[in-house]
């Protein structure tokens, strides 16, 4: 269920364009935040308050890679492998994080706290190593302040940024 | 908990005109804004004409700060003055060129200055609607501008009669979600509208047929982020602190086995050699330099002997490679460039569009090829066969993503021949063995 406060974001985001169409991608991201994925109900909700038809946003899904349509992890690692990155040990993160968390790229734990994927640059060259949990950014990574901070979110403190 | 490192470690060689409030406390707030001349930039704008403007920003010699480094005042001035479309200005935030991390400080740290530079450019098109077209990664600056939006409504820079100037002028943010096509103008300009972010056919370029069919200028953060410095000092002041034809300061973004990564902002024109040296600390761990990515992994890299080179546009493009985005990348003497080369094309890959042929097919070949290679199942043809698809792909796509893809491959397979040779020689990557990692 789509919360009201969310409904109201939807006629905010709305009003800020000329054309509604120009609010399906960010209303998508609002609706996944809340949800955790982009759920049918969001679909229909959007296509209908934007005046297409469902397909036509779901089309759009496929074409963006921060758009799940499938719940992920409640921590959402994305961890960095490209050039920068990978030049000062992202590549060795990734790894670790897959054998701490038991998990490979695009997978979810059986719990559903953590699901892992390996993502293109962040924009935090100047950190690396660099990763992405939900929002938040980490830098300057190593296996022991990875492993502190498994410990911490599975104490469940909640994500720095609220939706 | 979560971290911000600022990036900006400093340097004795700097020339702060982008980061000259950075370290201020509280320096993203209207208020402390103000107390640094904030908005008096446009205050001065307001009072000459919009062509004034423009020209003042054509004299600055301000070249495109996302990669391209086209002159941003004569991309303003292509914008039909005699129409009956609404005008937009879109602000590119898309930041993800890898080895560029420079828009998100100037975000972070002073989101006024570049909300100050959108709303000079509304008025130098008078146009009276602004989009800052952010990824979707960056949430957070998105917030940190977000706020600074309201502030500036609040304080009467943005909404009506802006100053008593009679100019109205509305900005909002636009979230991305995850596209480094989006980049890419026309590409940005259909994800804007609600598509997928394929590209368009220019011309019509986007001044005079862009957001909505409507004449639109985009400009990146930091070319934006210069304009109220350009109206407060003079656009011939701008153009002297560089090097002809190439005004001003660049955000350099120092990453990669550098001593000291970290962003600096440096004359155009800078020489790479003192900047990886004495700027950037030297190669780290005492190493040696094998080769450099001058402006983000979609420019020809160099060699170690080709360092000798002014960072700014024309004298990059004159040794074959390009200004780029500022995102300089140092690789050392145990980098293995054929994975290097494989990486970077994974990128490439995973981000084409799929729209054109050349593009969609030779960047999943090339990965294929690449990673079969440096995973010791190399042929001896395989060199040419890159080099012959890459050159399919160069020029033969809509947009530069294919060039992009390209461009790099081809200079590792031409300067760095010898390692993949080594490559086939050995039967195996001669650098896997050295730890290149966690440092």
């Amino acid at each position: 269920m789509l919360s009201e406060a969310l409904k109201k974001k939807f006629d905010t985001v709305i009003a800020r364009y000329p054309v509604k169409r120009s609010a399906i991608v960010p209303l998508l991201m609002f609706a996944q935040d809340e949800q955790g994925h982009v759920s049918d109900e969001a679909i229909e909700e959007i296509a209908r308050r934007v005046g297409v038809r469902p397909i036509e946003v779901v089309e759009d899904i496929g074409y963006y890679s921060m758009l799940h349509r499938r719940p992920i992890g409640k921590y959402h690692f994305q961890i960095c492998t490209n050039i920068s990155c990978m030049l000062r040990g992202g590549e060795e993160i990734f790894e670790h994080c897959a054998k701490k968390l038991g998990i490979g790229h695009q997978q979810t734990t059986p719990d559903g706290l953590f699901s892992l994927e390996e993502v293109e640059c962040l924009g935090a060259c100047c950190g690396a190593p660099a990763m992405q949990v939900n929002y938040d950014y980490y830098e300057n990574l190593t296996p022991e302040r990875i492993d502190a901070l498994i410990e911490e979110l599975r104490k469940d403190p909640g994500s720095r940024i609220k939706a | 908990m979560p971290e911000y490192k600022n990036p900006m470690l400093g340097s004795p060689l700097e020339v702060k005109v982008l980061t000259q409030r950075f370290g201020i406390p509280d320096a993203h707030r209207l208020r402390v804004y103000l107390q640094h001349r904030g908005y008096e930039g446009l205050t001065k704008a307001l009072r000459m004409l919009p062509d004034e403007v423009i020209s003042e920003v054509k004299k600055s010699a301000l070249r495109g700060r996302g990669g391209a480094g086209f002159n941003a005042g004569m991309k303003w001035s292509f914008v039909p003055k005699q129409t009956q479309k609404a005008k937009y200005v879109v602000c590119n935030a898309d930041e993800s060129e890898p080895g560029t991390c420079k828009d998100r400080v100037l975000m972070e740290y002073d989101p006024h200055q570049l909300i100050e530079g959108i709303i000079i450019a509304g008025y130098a098109i008078q146009a009276h609607q602004g989009y800052i077209y952010i990824r979707g990664e960056y949430r957070y600056l998105m917030e940190v501008l977000d706020r600074a939006i309201d502030e500036a409504y609040s304080g009467g820079y943005l909404g009506k009669n802006i100053l008593g100037s009679g100019f109205d002028f509305e900005l909002t943010t636009h979230t991305g979600a995850g596209a480094y096509e989006c980049g890419e103008e026309t590409a940005l300009l259909n994800s804007l509208e609600g598509y997928r972010g394929y590209p368009r056919v220019k011309p019509p370029f986007p001044a005079v047929v862009g957001l909505y069919g409507c004449p639109t200028i985009i400009n990146n953060v930091e070319t934006l982020s210069n304009v109220p410095h350009i109206m407060l000092n003079g656009g011939a002041w701008y153009a002297k602190l560089g090097t002809p034809n190439n005004g001003g300061t660049r955000l350099f973004a120092l990453s990669g086995h550098i001593a000291r990564p970290g962003i600096y902002e440096l004359p155009m024109g800078f020489p790479l050699r003192r900047m990886i040296a004495e700027v950037g600390g030297g190669v780290w761990k005492g190493r040696k330099l094998k080769a450099v990515i001058p402006g983000g992994s979609s420019c020809p890299v160099l060699t170690a002997d080709e360092v000798d080179v002014p960072m700014d546009f024309d004298s990059l493009a004159k040794i074959g490679s390009m200004l780029g985005s500022g995102g300089v990348v140092i690789l050392d003497e145990h980098t293995c460039m054929v994975k290097a080369a494989w990486r970077i094309m994974k990128f490439y890959a995973h981000e084409s569009c799929g729209w054109c042929i050349p593009c969609r097919e030779g960047t999943a070949w090339l990965k294929a090829l690449l990673e079969r290679f440096h995973g010791n199942g190399g042929l001896p043809e395989d060199v040419d066969t890159a080099l012959d698809v890459s050159y399919n792909i160069l020029g033969k796509t809509l947009c530069p993503l294919g060039d992009a893809a390209a461009m790099p491959t081809i200079s590792i397979l031409k300067k760095f021949r010898h390692e993949f040779e080594e490559h086939l020689r050995l039967g195996a990557c001669p650098f896997e063995r050295r730890a290149v990692s966690v440092g």
